[in-house]
């Protein structure tokens, strides 16, 4: 499967990634590359086997619903660029 | 009941269809341990993985999964012993982490019911397609600042269960009454407050029309965060009417988001349209399958308390109360439970018509809930007593009652400081019986004549006489065998 130089647009701006119109065609054959890999892993059959969300036999442990975090503001704003007023300040979106 | 819509050529029938976000009641939130507390200062109640600080870990609430569970059992669902979360991608400001982290294709509840009460006493039941957990995001503000967008992340994190109903309602009634429904059972269940104004419930509706008779789908739109159940019923008709509009001009609806605005009372575009959603849905590598068995199935099955459905079915079976009453007192914990109280070892149809007619007229003038009621149960059980023992007739109760909620007393004490006991004596109902024939000899007249009709008005009479304490029984039989020529 080869990706297109629309597609690898597209998928820059779905990721938020700016990427110069001169990379698009390395990109996109960088991105080919990894969609024929996948693709010659389909190849392996499948069938008998649980899809898997993770490379362990594991599940999920469960946390007590207690509250051990928060009251916080000033260190979770410390990297931020603006601040206001305990507010994270970020350019103007309104829908 | 059918909601049908009339255009210039041909009639319309609505597909509705709701997805409804409710906020779980937990201490601490789906993934971190911080607190869920409505209304804190901003960005307070804030951990790192809250905030999508890099290398932070998402782990996984108990509570969270057990509210879920038990939501699902309450909307008679089955149940997914195990169930993947997935990360959901886009970009927001109040989205710190640039994904939503929720469940895609192994929800953790699957199909279920909600059985809707329609006003007129019928019944109808709407399909639930799934219901999953995943987080909420942050809140934006918009207007504290010129030219910026303030992000506080609060919310951001606290557990969420996004409930999807089948596109199985065909008017704004059946939707505003599968609100209402969904509001009552997770209210009965403690897994969710149902409070619309504060956004712990939150309702989008998808909105497609179609000629009546046709079965198929039209294209639907997405109507986002309407905040009241009449604002949703309102969007709803508001959205099927452009529809019918742009197909019988010619036109095509395409598949989109719009947001509603009760003010212009019309459904617009919303402007982030181009970017198409694309959520590019994958299992969050973070974290493992969620997995329980039937034994914790169980055990929270154990402990459900009985839902508005089987106390309804309870209340029409025990009391004999009609289809109605029964929908509208089961509708609140509270309400019942008060019912129940006024009702026990007394007439359980007086009981319905006191809290339903009298007690809910009486709060609703006032604008404040049950369980603030100036009247307690036990005085109106009391109230209903003295009526059933003769003390008081049912006209002179009304007044008592006015008493009871403008000044909390108990009935007994207002009957007594008032002298609105009831003449149970023949004595002075029939000397109140005969002042009254004596001064109106000519309607006496009237009435021996053969103008039977004149017995009311000397009730009235009478009655007016006595201060209305007259036992109204005795004084029709008196009167009447006065009035005998």
């Amino acid at each position: 499967m080869s990706l297109d130089d629309a597609t690898v647009r597209k998928i820059a701006t779905l990721a938020r990634i700016d990427v110069a119109d001169a990379d698009l065609a390395p990109l996109a054959k960088e991105l080919s590359g990894i969609m024929n890999w996948i693709e010659q892993l389909q190849e392996v059959d499948t069938d008998a086997v649980e899809p898997m969300s993770g490379g362990t036999d594991m599940t999920l442990s469960w946390r007590k619903d207690a509250v051990s975090d928060g009251g916080h503001a000033d260190k979770v704003l410390t990297n931020a660029p603006e601040a206001h007023e305990g507010f994270f300040g970020v350019p103007k979106v309104v829908e | 009941m059918t909601f049908l819509i009339k255009g210039e050529t041909e009639t319309w029938e609505v597909v509705i269809g709701l997805e409804v976000h409710a906020q779980v009641i937990s201490n601490a939130k789906l993934f971190s341990g911080a607190p869920t507390d409505f209304g804190a200062e901003p960005n307070s109640q804030v951990s790192f993985v809250d905030a999508g600080m890099p290398g932070m870990l998402p782990v996984i609430n108990e509570v969270a999964v057990e509210q879920a569970v038990r939501t699902g059992l309450g909307l008679k669902a089955q149940i997914n012993k195990r169930s993947v979360f997935a990360r959901k991608n886009y970009f927001y400001a109040d989205l710190p982490q640039g994904y939503q982290i929720s469940q895609f294709e192994i929800p953790i509840v699957g199909e279920g019911t909600v059985i809707l009460d329609m006003p007129d006493g019928t019944s109808r039941e709407v399909g639930i397609e799934r219901l999953h957990l995943e987080q909420d995001a942050g809140k934006s503000i918009h207007d504290l600042h010129p030219t910026k967008s303030f992000i506080d992340l609060n919310r951001s994190g606290v557990t969420l269960m996004e409930i999807v109903s089948k596109p199985d309602m065909r008017s704004p009634e059946e939707a505003g009454a599968y609100l209402r429904k969904l509001r009552s059972i997770v209210r009965y269940l403690g897994t969710c407050d149902g409070n619309m104004d504060e956004g712990s419930m939150r309702c989008d509706a998808n909105v497609s029309v179609r000629p009546t008779g046709s079965t198929e789908l039209r294209t639907r739109c997405e109507v986002k965060n309407v905040n009241s159940v009449r604002f949703v019923m309102q969007a709803i008709e508001h959205e099927a009417r452009r529809h019918v509009d742009v197909y019988e001009s010619g036109g095509d609806i395409q598949q989109e988001t719009r947001l509603y605005d009760p003010n212009k009372g019309e459904t617009r575009q919303m402007r982030s349209k181009e970017f198409a959603h694309d959520y590019r849905y994958f299992p969050d590598p973070d974290l493992l399958p969620l997995v329980f068995d039937d034994d914790y199935i169980e055990r929270i099955k154990a402990t459900l308390p009985e839902l508005p459905d089987e106390k309804k079915e309870r209340f029409m079976s025990n009391y004999d109360l009609t289809a109605y009453d029964a929908g509208v007192l089961v509708v609140e914990k509270e309400t019942s439970a008060y019912y129940e109280d006024v009702a026990k070892g007394r007439d359980p149809k007086a009981a319905a018509n006191w809290v339903i007619t009298n007690l809910f007229g009486a709060l609703n003038k006032k604008g404040i809930s049950i369980s603030d009621s100036p009247v307690p149960a036990s005085n109106l059980g009391k109230l209903i007593d003295l009526i059933s023992d003769d003390t008081i007739s049912g006209r002179i109760a009304k007044d008592v009652f006015e008493i009871m909620v403008e000044e909390g007393k108990d009935p007994e004490s207002i009957v007594e400081e008032k002298g609105l006991k009831q003449i149970t004596d023949k004595g002075p109902i029939e000397a109140a019986i005969e002042q009254v024939m004596a001064d109106n000899s000519d309607k006496v007249e009237e009435y021996r004549g053969g103008k039977d009709k004149l017995i009311g008005w000397f009730v009235g009479q009478v009655m007016k006489q006595t201060g209305g304490k007259a036992n109204p029984g005795m004084l029709n039989e008196l009167l009447r065998k006065k009035l005998s020529p």
